[in-house]
């Protein structure tokens, strides 16, 4: 396989018209992908991961405003027209959502649903749309697939219904599969089936995958590489094994400590970040994340802060690297 | 205060005891000649928690937690079994006995947005449980609010607001102000923190243990998330399709699974660290929980699991001291190794 | 002590109250079918309260020799067949209009609103007979119901109006419990019954305030099929009877001579349609602004 990057991201900024007034979602995201490597976004609600994840379907509102480059085998995506956009969606570039029953449509049987993007996408015949659909949600391990082909989504279980989203999302061998939260909405236990079953056919089928989650666990389990989102800027990023090694920024360190964690006796006080979340609309000038940064100084607020290499491919977006690192924040 | 003072039982009276819980529900009928299907949702469920003490469930959907919540808060009537506060059964006081009963128990809900009334301002939201007393004069009714908004953090000025004016972090400390103004002594908290990110998770969590040494609140913590319930109980239930299968402390649930299932769920929490390769997990088969099955309920996902298990359910006994587990295989399961917990 | 608070808490117990409001005017005047609505229908008002003080020309007053006269300096529109000025008639007719459609709502929305909200609160039985006797009332339209009244007691206004009332509480009960059960389903309401409120209490603190809109913007649509219907009695000879002018009324006198001057039946119609569109709009409207995603800007 070639060395060139499957998907290449350089300088990504989403500008949201929202009721606030325009807020900018996202800056400056960059990143690139190989075929069949993983790349875990983790951050809390409004840090812009799922923003970047639409930008990347092209499924923005009309009135967002996308600057830099998204190029997918090298064909630029950024001011695609939306008609030849619907031809790489499904297609090409696939999404699992968060909430399976929202997203399979309540009025069709599961077969046609997975069938659909076979038929748009690459004009095979009813039946043979059909059969495909069997063969795949056969292979994301639905019970009796060719039985509960007419089956309504209604019927199956929430573990099921992820299944058959799965299903929809691989009917026409995409090579990026974003998954947005594939398994908040899913127990613990069927969480890891779901996580096993995306990896093993991400593996299998030669995709590169973008797993966006809140879920510190299932990012360190589940990507080669990760970027830490806060306030719409990447404030860390780098092989996964390396980041949890070495914290360098003090919003991963801090969303590490935050966590409840077994064999915590009672009583025992979690380590909080102090504040809330900023509002895309009113985001502070400067690092994003001085507001509640613990060893913020005046220089911070500046300007945006470069990101700083403390590492082989692991980069921090934080001026303070040498007190932050130095304080420790590893998961050893 | 206005108020006659809380009931005061004879001390070694639980707080709360459940005896022989069951709650069956009948499903719409799928056909006019069958019988319609029901599903038991909680199956013969007991447990008691002693004041001050801190009981917590956990379990997947689908395995009653919610519906005992929603028994211990007198929400609805058991099929069978008892549900008593205080060592008075709650299913055979009259209405207005029950309501005033009500100030000993509160509810903190998990969604923090569907749970405040859109349209009240937060003194409203707040007062309701007093108000739902009876009458209050309004002046000491913003004092009380003030004095329970202080507590969780917030601001006498939130007063006026309105719920959509907060975080999703806020709201749920306004739900937890709302569940205090009436000096409960237990608070039915059903997932409370599992729809708010994770750095706001800890504040909460973290007022969640002030307000219990502060007050000596007991709490009944409904969670999916083990971590959560081990922060704040004194004793955690695992449920599993509306029976409890392994009930203890904390380390000994933990370090000494009794029951595979437990065992399975701690398996199944991924680790934030690194080196985190995958861990595969053997597929395991969903059983509906209207099939009645004889046997072990657990049976069909279980990798012990043999015809014995298959043929006769396992009543829940003792494994050690108040370790209760629900298994054939119980004694096995204790002796394998620890699942790893995770380093730090 | 408490003094100072309660009077700083009065202080700011006032300005949030006032803040939604000046918002909402100002997101109204912004709004371009809620203000065409309430310009149209503030005209039909105007009108009937015009008729109370001035009219052109007596209503009642009938002048045979200047019958069916084409519009003209002394007569705007013209005069029907009686010799009557068509704008006084307009004018009055506004009147029994606007009367005809307050009370007849007004009886669908109170009746209505208390049985759905029963229904809603109640469930099981309660329920059911209270679907089951709106669905049998649904059964008969407004102007076989009005048929029957008039058969009983006569025909005239106030049997048009109870016939038109009558004939709204079903929709309105169905609205209503609609509605007020999605609210119950509500985690708000789950956690007032944890509290320890009953089902009235609920019912008027829950569900009536978050159901508040739907129901107005649906007594918006009712009044204009009430006035319709109010049209559709008077056609018939069952409702306003004469020397009493109503819309509906003059297009009963219209059609006998609608080959002679069609004008004659435009012009009721014309005030009809007028007032039907302006209250289709400004219920559309309310709903927009009081629909709490749209007013809240989150």
């Amino acid at each position: 396989m070639s060395d060139a990057p499957l998907i290449e991201v350089k300088d990504l900024g989403v500008r949201l018209n929202t009721s606030r007034g325009p807020a900018q979602a996202v800056r400056g995201v960059s990143f690139a992908l190989r075929r069949g490597e993983t790349l875990g976004l983790v951050g809390e609600s409004g840090c812009g991961k799922s923003v970047t994840a639409l930008a990347l379907m092209g499924l923005l509102p009309e009135s967002a405003v996308v600057s830099g480059s998204i190029r997918l085998d090298g064909a630029e995506l950024v001011g695609l027209p939306d008609a030849a956009y619907c031809k790489l969606r499904g297609n090409r570039i696939s999404m699992i959502f968060q909430e399976p029953m929202t997203a399979l449509n309540p009025m069709h049987t599961i077969g046609h649903q997975v069938a659909e993007p076979l038929r748009r996408h690459t004009g095979i015949s009813a039946a043979e749309a059909q059969q495909e659909a069997i063969a795949l949600l056969d292979r994301v391990g639905l019970p009796d697939a060719a039985k509960r082909i007419d089956a309504y989504p209604h019927q199956f279980s929430g573990g099921q219904r992820q299944r058959i989203t799965i299903a929809m999302a691989l009917a026409c061998q995409p090579d990026v599969l974003i998954a947005d939260e594939p398994t908040t909405a899913l127990d613990v236990t069927i969480q890891g089936q779901i996580l096993d079953l995306i990896a093993s056919l991400v593996e299998e089928r030669g995709m590169s995958m973008i797993l966006i989650s809140h879920d510190l666990g299932v990012i360190a389990e589940n990507v080669d590489r990760m970027m830490v989102m806060y306030g719409g800027t990447v404030v860390e990023s780098g092989a996964t094994d390396a980041v949890f090694r070495r914290m360098g920024h003090p919003y991963t360190q801090g969303l590490f400590r935050a966590r409840p964690r077994l064999g915590a006796r009672k009583g025992t006080r979690l380590k909080t970040i102090a504040g809330t979340v900023p509002e895309l609309a009113d985001l502070p000038a400067g690092c994003t994340f001085a507001d509640r940064c613990a060893i913020v100084e005046a220089r911070c607020r500046a300007a945006l802060p470069a990101v700083v290499d403390v590492g082989a491919a692991h980069g921090v977006r934080c001026i303070r690297t040498d007190v932050s690192m130095a304080a420790g924040g590893s998961s050893a | 205060m206005t108020a006659p003072d809380h009931a005061s039982p004879a001390p070694g009276t639980p707080l709360l005891e459940v005896t022989d819980l069951a709650q069956r529900y009948t499903l719409p009928r799928e056909s006019l000649f069958k019988p319609a299907a029901q599903v038991h949702a909680l199956n013969g469920v007991t447990a008691r928690v002693m004041p001050g003490k801190s009981l917590g469930v956990v379990g997947e959907s689908g395995s009653g937690k919610s519906t005992l919540a929603r028994l211990v808060m007198a929400l609805e009537r058991p099929t069978s079994g008892t549900v008593s506060l205080l060592g008075r059964d709650l299913n055979r006081m009259p209405p207005d006995e029950l309501r005033r009963a009500r100030r000993d128990f509160q509810m903190v809900f998990q969604d923090p947005y569907g749970s405040l009334d859109p349209r009240q301002t937060i003194v409203r939201v707040v007062a309701e449980p007093l108000t739902a007393l009876g009458r209050i004069d309004r002046g000491s009714l913003r004092e009380r609010v003030a004095v329970v908004l202080r507590q969780v953090g917030l601001r006498d000025a939130d007063m006026d607001k309105f719920p959509h004016e907060f975080s999703g972090g806020q709201r749920q400390r306004i739900a937890i102000a709302r569940a205090l103004i009436t000096q409960p002594k237990l608070i039915v908290a059903d997932e409370p923190v599992s729809a708010l990110d994770v750095s706001v998770q800890a504040q909460v969590l973290n007022l969640m243990q002030d307000l219990q040494e502060e007050f000596g609140l007991s709490y009944i913590l409904i969670s999916h998330d083990l971590a959560v319930v081990d922060l704040l109980c004194d004793e955690i239930a695992v449920m599993y399709l509306g029976r409890i299968v392994e009930q203890g402390r904390p380390d000994d649930l933990f370090a000494h699974s009794a029951h595979p299932y437990t065992r399975a769920l701690l398996d199944a929490v991924p680790r934030a660290r690194a080196g985190g390769i995958r861990r595969r997990r053997g597929a395991q088969a969903i059983v509906s929980r209207a099939t009645a099955t004889t046997g072990c309920p657990y049976a069909p996902r279980c990798p012990l699991a043999d015809r014995h298990c298959r043929e006769t359910a396992p009543a829940l006994r003792s494994v050690g001291g108040a370790h209760l587990a629900a298994c054939h295989h119980a004694e096995a399961v204790m002796a394998l190794p620890p699942v790893i917990a995770e380093a730090g | 002590m408490s003094a100072p608070l309660t009077a700083s808490a009065a202080t700011a117990a006032i300005a949030p109250g006032a803040m939604p409001a000046t918002g909402f005017w100002r997101r109204a005047l912004r709004h371009r079918s809620f203000v065409l609505g309430a310009v149209l229908s503030l005209s039909v008002l105007g009108a009937a309260l015009l008729s109370l003080v001035w009219t052109p020309w007596s209503a009642t007053d009938i002048d045979i020799a200047s019958k069916l006269r084409p519009p003209s300096a002394a007569h705007w529109l013209g005069t029907d067949v009686l010799g009557r000025d068509i704008v006084s008639l307009l004018l009055v007719g506004a009147r029994s209009t606007i009367l005809v459609g307050v009370i007849a709502v007004g009886i669908g929305l109170s009746f209505g609103v208390c049985l759905g909200l029963v229904a809603a609160a109640r469930k099981g039985w309660t329920e059911e007979l209270i679907m089951r006797m709106s669905d049998f009332t649904f059964a008969f339209p407004a102007v076989l119901s009005a048929i029957m009244l008039a058969a009983v007691a006569g025909p005239g206004m106030v049997t048009s109006i109870t016939a038109i009332g009558i004939f709204q509480i079903p929709t309105f009960v169905r609205v209503t419990r609609g509605s007020a059960n999605a609210i119950w389903a509500r985690e708000f309401v789950l956690a007032a019954r944890a509290a320890g409120k009953g089902s009235f209490r609920i019912t008027i603190e829950h569900v009536l305030p978050n159901i508040l809109s739907i129901l107005i913007v649906q007594a918006t649509i009712q009044f204009a099929l009430a006035i319709l219907a109010e049209a559709a009695l008077s056609y018939l000879g069952l409702g306003t009877q004469p020397p009493q002018p109503s819309w509906g009324r003059m297009l009963n006198d219209a059609q006998t001579l609608l080959f002679q001057s069609p004008m004659l039946a435009v012009y009721p119609g014309a005030a009809i349609a007028i007032a039907v569109l302006g209250l289709n709009l400004l219920g559309d409207g309310l709903r927009d602004l009081l629909d709490p995603r749209l007013a809240r800007e989150r």
